[in-house]
């Protein structure tokens, strides 16, 4: 579409969501480190972005939608600066002002420092911070994920999530947590809960509860950290896994719903990712961490042309290795699954009712969607049907929901027998 | 930034070795850089006098304000560029090891929010 030309409310909406998901964390990265104001710079975006489904309608959609937002949040928080500083006449914003004034008119690949968005990363990430502070300010700030969206991703309230990142702004300020990415000596102390981090944002994007881009946001993320520390096993195998696991993408969502990994065409994996990632480091070896095990893992699905292909054995061995670096509930499940693939359908319920009593998973949709899936292939469809319902009322997400419903759905077709209990 | 450092007992960490304890150095050095601005060892806690007034009336008591297994030790105030120099600094201290150390920014006039005054 050209400049001026008018343009219809969807389209408007699809160009402001695209330049967001592209420019976002780079204007509000940039503006945190010339104004150290995490608010003012959230709300300058946001305002931008307000202004931008105000005008943009009539206006048309501007030929670089990024660069407009850019310009259109610096001079918003040059605004609310000028504000404050009449209240408040602090040096800090004055030289603050005269950077954003500067380079108010700058294209957003100009106008920032390339490596603002890995500095506001680190110090999302700072272990001054609570570990949930820290994954919380980095979903909301870095991924721009909403405080709703965030609270739902910590299975918390919205409420209780805003007072989070609130206490986490204050803090950052207040003790004066830099701003900063950290000098070589404390690199590799301070990479772990950025991993931790950058998964979280990762998996968040492939639970489809947020934007599809945050996803690949995780994998360009893993991809600047791998570039900025090269000998780290363990970054690298964090973009092993986002790659493997995201290599799946079109397979695993057709129109719109879920495809569990068994029923995945894999002709539609993305080869040119699986090589990157197989590409990065042999994953065997010894003195495994969490990351290069779980892409371990992925890679053992990647070699399988086919679901039963799968090297079951190997899977349920990686996942017994990983519960030593990573003793989750949710690992002991998905090895339970893998127990199921390799011994049958009642070693895994077996496996699975070890962990019944784990309060940790109390809550867990994925929980009884397995035993569903086991006590299915068990041939049990109408206690299947059951496990299936439990699931499908705690499931996070439509999309969740809609694909727990035809899985049931189908048991219901192939079992009359169930077919009273809708 | 200015810091003030409690120096803490820690029953969970290591004994103490008055061998490894290089106090003295750790203060000449920052003293030397202009990161360390004051501190000093505190008596222990059979020492405290805890004071309140209530209604008017003062009421003085034995012992700290909370019992607990760990006690202040000691403080050091610092002035860094920000929390990192801070850790840094504080890592590098005898009771990192011995005891633990906590860092507690000062208040700042920049600090717009009312809260108990020091």
């Amino acid at each position: 579409m050209s400049p001026g030309e008018r343009a219809t409310p969807a389209g408007v909406r699809r160009a402001l969501s695209d330049a967001m998901a592209g420019e976002r964390l780079r204007i509000v990265a940039g503006l945190i480190r010339i104004t150290r104001d995490w608010d003012l710079a959230e709300d300058a975006v946001a305002d931008a972005a307000e202004r931008a489904l105000r005008r943009w309608p009539a206006e048309g959609v501007p030929a670089n939608p990024g660069a407009w937002l850019t310009t259109t949040a610096r001079r918003r928080a040059i605004d609310l600066l000028r504000r404050a500083d009449v209240e408040r006449a602090k040096l800090g914003e004055v030289a603050a002002l005269a950077e954003l004034a500067s380079g108010a008119d700058d294209l957003p690949q100009a106008s920032c420092l390339p490596d603002d968005r890995l500095r506001l990363i680190f110090t999302c990430c700072h272990p001054a911070l609570s570990m949930e502070a820290r994954v919380a300010l980095t979903l909301k700030v870095v991924s721009g994920l909403s405080t709703a969206a965030v609270a739902r991703a910590f299975l918390t309230s919205e409420a209780t999530m805003g007072q989070r990142l609130l206490r986490a702004k204050r803090k950052i300020a207040h003790a004066g947590i830099p701003y900063r990415v950290p000098s070589p000596d404390l690199l590799p102390e301070r990479m772990d809960g950025v991993l931790a981090v950058i998964y979280l944002i990762f998996t968040e994007g492939y639970a489809g509860t947020a934007d599809d881009a945050l996803a690949g946001e995780a994998v360009r993320l893993g991809r600047l950290l791998v570039q900025l520390v090269p000998d780290s096993d363990e970054a690298r195998g964090l973009l092993a896994l986002l790659l493997l696991q995201h290599a799946r993408r079109a397979a695993r969502l057709v129109d719109g719903e879920l495809v569990t990994l068994e029923r995945q065409d894999r002709t539609k994996w993305d080869t040119a990712a699986i090589d990157e990632a197989l590409a990065l480091e042999p994953l065997t070896g010894t003195d495994r961490g969490p990351y290069r095990l779980q892409a371990a893992l992925a890679a053992v699905h990647a070699a399988a042309p086919e679901a039963s292909d799968t090297d079951w054995a190997a899977v349920v061995s990686l996942y017994d290795e990983l519960l030593d670096v990573l003793p989750s509930p949710v690992v002991r499940l998905n090895r339970a699954i893998a127990i199921g693939m390799r011994d049958g359908p009642l070693a895994g319920l077996a496996a699975l009712d070890a962990l019944a009593g784990d309060a940790r998973l109390a809550g867990y949709h994925l929980l009884p969607a397995a035993r569903g899936d086991l006590l299915a292939r068990a041939g049990r469809p109408t206690e299947a049907v059951t496990a299936l319902e439990h699931a499908l009322a705690l499931a996070p997400t439509d999309q969740e929901r809609r694909q727990l419903t035809r899985r049931r759905d189908e048991l219901r077709g192939t079992s009359p027998a169930v077919g009273g209990l809708a | 930034m200015r810091y003030l450092m409690f120096v803490a007992t820690d029953p969970d960490a290591e004994p103490y070795d008055p061998a490894a304890d290089d106090a003295e150095d750790w203060v000449a050095k920052h003293e030397a850089s202009g990161q360390w601005v004051m501190g000093d060892r505190l008596r222990p806690v059979e020492d405290a006098t805890t004071v309140r007034r209530r209604g008017g009336e003062v009421l003085v008591t034995d012992g700290p304000f909370a019992e607990t297994r760990e006690w202040i030790a000691g403080f050091d105030i610092l002035e860094c560029a920000d929390l990192d120099e801070a850790i840094a600094i504080a890592a590098a201290h005898p009771m990192a090891r011995f005891g633990r150390l906590e860092l507690r920014p000062f208040w700042s006039d920049e600090d717009e929010q009312a809260g108990p005054k020091g």
